[in-house]
């Protein structure tokens, strides 16, 4: 290990010019972190900013192409992630990393059992597990097998482990995501607690509020680069959002939108109080007929979760819809697809497409039933609606056989927004519509939603570009930490406006007061 | 009362296997007045002993989320290489082809573990080509071993020591062999961690490949001892012999509570498996007039039943951590 010089004595952890490059990607450029003794360092960016990478580099589960990574005084290059546990660094990860189905006191403890004349000394591993597990303040049966707690006190034990370890450091990446209120207090009792210890914490988070209350310093990433680092005392919540999502919020200007011009008046969707096991708190909006409606928030503030919600694709949920005005129980999509509901995933692989299938099959899977008499499809139907949709979308292809993997991701798009459209659906929830997909492509699917509004057709569109939301919506709801925290429309409509709300979690005076002036013309 | 009946489920999921033996014995006892003579017993359990040995090999490979389903064929095999190597005096007749069965279990553990390829694909493989050897060294008929040694080697099947099969003695010391080792070292604890939450473990720091390579060696060394036995018992190796052992090592291990996912079970509950699929049979033979394609049907329907019983259990829990959540 080399020698470092001109090394801060209040410096627990330092990386320089931390590089990482996947093939086409570069995932890392030359980022930087600097985490003091006994600080809680928030590690801040949008998906793919680089906040895991990063930390898989530090515990050396990737390989660094180039940088420096200082630990307590010392160069380190952990080549597993069991090298740095042994050095002081613990990582605790968002879906719990322990075996379900082992005792509490054996998860603290495997990897490293003590040993008595050869064989594991059981009476010690029970013993040393419940000493630690008391001197968290926490009570519970350390020989019960994990999976008979709470994933609250899961997580517990996770930092248990981490203590018993001997940490210096601890890493903890989105611990809080899938806790209720109460749980993350317990949670942050610890951290205070390892704190005290003069134990460092990394939070990663997505939740504002968890960091601001938290945190004493900020790194901020964006796009696999440094944005920068801050005392959390320095920065407010609307410049840190601005940062993480790439826009200055003092520059941003109003940009021009549709307003919303109601031929009737017709309420398609009223969700109320909608609550799931764990991301969404309380969520209350409507959608009515041939309005775009947006759906503005960070990651992980419960927009997809809402609208699976809203489509039946989660049965576990509380809080009443009401779909054309009268109460439904969606328990499966199929029941939204029957009321003419419409839902594009945003992860076209995973839930859209059938890569090998053909265009044409691709666009007609949902629509089968309806064309086909006595179970078999009648072709001259299902070739008529896919030369339609072909056409008025402009899907670049040279025919409607073509495999539909094979195609550019903004014409898989419209392939599967074909698919809900000849439908004739009511409402269509588009779950981020644009993304990864070129700019051209772009504005065609743009302009499309600007035409199924024409068509009286209700859009719930759900997108973390914010001009994106600005330029084709209606009214934008904003949503924070599972909740619906504030709405926009008209002149208040704006980036500005939408990345003030997210970080205040709330409306200010001044939106309301230009709201209700809206309000009144109208 | 609803504590006690709660309690009284509990109870029967947890040592459903246990009682379910018990039962057995006792119907049979009762109903069949030769079933617990010395004689009856001792050849259930000889008989028992070399399905026990593989069902342990395949409760450990089973544990870490794995299957091998080419320990009938290893049996078999190793049968045939006795015979083959019955010339060359006792110790190598009998060490070689426990030998080269850990082996071919260590490929096992290297194909599943460095290549990726699942375990079902990669032991059907194993599985078909150590068949295909059977026949390829035999042409297809049975070896017999050498008149030299027969007599000497015939000891391991067929003679007792302390009123006990040599081959139970086999298996009780494998079976307390890997009950210390599951429960007592660390590499018992790491099968379970493996078989539990394989990313986790990755993270902890456990060299899972290793882990898992030793259990699909475990399985091959128990399947080449298991051959050793075969052999004596018919003094011949039988290229085609033991086919669909490996089905009822995994049925055994299943009705002993071994959950098929990995990470859950005991090696313990797989011998009371093992038993109670040799008791069915036994009380068929002992019936006299009950055809014995009946054993397939009642050993299916038990391990079926232990299976629903099993996932009504997991499904339980995921439910009641699902309300637990949404109430804390």
């Amino acid at each position: 290990m080399g020698k470092v010089n001109h090394m801060d004595r209040s410096t627990l952890l330092e990386l320089n010019k931390i590089t990482k490059a996947f093939p086409g990607v570069l995932a890392l450029d030359q980022v930087g972190l600097k985490v003091g003794y006994g600080e809680v360092h928030a590690l801040m960016g949008e998906n793919g900013a680089g906040k895991s990478t990063l930390m898989k580099v530090l515990t050396g589960i990737y390989k660094k192409d180039s940088g420096q990574i200082i630990f307590d005084g010392k160069e380190m290059n952990f080549n597993s992630s069991m090298e740095a546990q042994l050095s002081g660094i613990s990582t605790i990860y968002q879906e719990i990393n322990l075996i379900p189905y082992l005792s509490v006191a054996e998860n603290i403890f495997l990897g490293r059992e003590p040993k008595k004349v050869g064989r594991i000394d059981w009476d010690r591993i029970n013993r040393e597990a419940e000493a630690i597990i008391d001197g968290m303040g926490i009570s519970l049966d350390v020989k019960k097998p994990l999976n008979s707690y709470s994933t609250a006190i899961q997580q517990m034990v996770a930092i248990a482990r981490a203590i018993s370890v001997r940490a210096k450091l601890v890493v903890m990446d989105e611990p809080t995501s899938s806790l209720d209120e109460k749980e993350v207090e317990v949670l942050f009792k610890q951290i205070r607690k390892l704190k005290s210890q003069n134990i460092s914490v990394i939070f990663i988070s997505h939740r504002l509020d968890e960091i601001f209350e938290i945190c004493d310093r900020i790194t901020i990433l964006k796009d696999g680069k440094l944005v920068g680092d801050f005392n959390i005392a320095d920065i407010t919540k609307v410049e840190l959002v601005s940062m993480m999502i790439g826009k200055d919020a003092t520059d941003i200007m109003a940009q021009a939108h549709g307003t919303y011009e109601a031929k009737e008046e017709a309420t398609i969707l009223k969700a109320e109080e909608i609550r799931d096991t764990v991301k969404l708190r309380g969520v209350s909006l409507e959608i009515k007929k041939g309005e775009i409606l947006g759906l503005a928030g960070l990651l992980g503030s419960g927009r997809t979760e809402f609208a699976k919600v809203v489509f039946g694709d989660n049965v576990h949920h509380e809080g009443t819809i009401d779909i054309n005005g009268k109460p439904v129980k969606l328990k499966l999509p199929k029941d939204a697809i029957a009321r003419g509901f419409a839902f594009c995933s945003e992860d076209r692989k995973v839930e859209g497409i059938f890569p090998n299938m053909s265009i044409r099959e691709n666009m007609t899977i949902a629509i089968l039933p309806k064309i086909s008499r006595m179970g078999i499809v009648d072709k001259k139907k299902q070739k008529e609606i896919v030369d339609t949709y072909i056409k008025s979308l402009a899907i670049k292809t040279p025919s409607p056989e073509q495999k539909i993997r094979n195609l550019s991701g903004g014409n898989q798009q419209k392939v599967l927004l074909a698919r809900w459209l000849c439908m004739e659906p009511d409402l269509v929830i588009l779950d981020e519509p644009t993304r990864g997909i070129d700019v051209g492509a772009k504005a065609e699917i743009e302009e499309l939603i600007q035409k199924m509004s024409k068509k009286n057709i209700g859009v719930l569109m759900i997108s973390s570009e914010l001009e994106e939301l600005v330029r084709n919506c209606h009214r934008v709801v904003v949503m924070r930490d599972g909740k619906n925290v504030g709405e926009l429309q008209g002149e208040a409509l704006s980036e500005k406006n939408i990345l003030t709300v997210i970080a205040q979690g709330g409306m200010s005076d001044s939106f309301t007061a230009a709201e209700r002036s809206m309000n009144n013309e109208q | 009362m609803e504590k006690i009946k709660k309690y009284g489920l509990d109870f029967i999921k947890q040592q459903g296997v246990v009682i379910a033996f018990l039962v057995l014995v006792l119907i049979a006892s009762i109903r069949y007045s030769e079933f617990m003579t010395y004689g009856n017993v001792t050849n259930v359990l000889r008989q028992s002993s070399m399905i026990g040995l593989i069902s342990i090999g395949m409760t450990f490979v089973i544990l870490t989320g794995g299957i091998d389903l080419s320990v009938g064929a290893m049996v078999a095999f190793a049968g045939v290489l006795v015979a083959k190597m019955s010339g060359s005096g006792l110790f190598v007749m009998i060490f070689f082809p426990i030998l080269i069965c850990t082996a071919l279990g260590a490929v096992n553990g290297l194909i599943v573990t460095k290549m990726k390829i699942a375990p079902f694909i990669a032991t059907l493989g194993m599985m078909m080509a150590v068949r295909g050897v059977n026949l390829v060294l035999t042409g297809g008929v049975s070896v017999r071993v050498s008149d030299d040694v027969i007599g000497s080697y015939q000891v391991i099947a067929r003679k007792f020591f302390l009123g006990i099969p040599i081959p139970v003695w086999i298996v009780i010391i494998v079976l307390l062999t890997a009950m210390y080792v599951s429960k007592y070292t660390k590499y018992g604890r790491h099968i379970y961690a493996v078989g539990g939450n394989e990313e986790a473990s990755v993270m902890m720091g456990l060299n899972v490949d290793w882990v898992k390579i030793r259990a699909y060696m475990f399985s091959g060394l128990l399947a080449g001892i298991a051959g050793v036995i075969f052999a004596s018992r018919v003094g011949a190796g039988q290229p085609v012999g033991c086919e669909g052992w490996e089905m009822t090592a995994i049925a055994a291990t299943a009705i002993g509570g071994t959950q098929l996912t990995g990470g859950k079970g005991k090696v313990s509950g797989t011998i009371i498996g093992v038993l109670i699929i040799g008791i069915i049979t036994n009380i068929l033979n002992l019936q006299g007039n009950v055809n014995s394609w009946w054993q397939g049907i009642i050993t299916g329907l038990l391990l079926l039943v232990v299976v629903v019983i099993q996932s009504q259990t997991i499904r339980e829990k995921i439910m009641d951590r699902r309300v637990r959540r949404s109430v804390g």
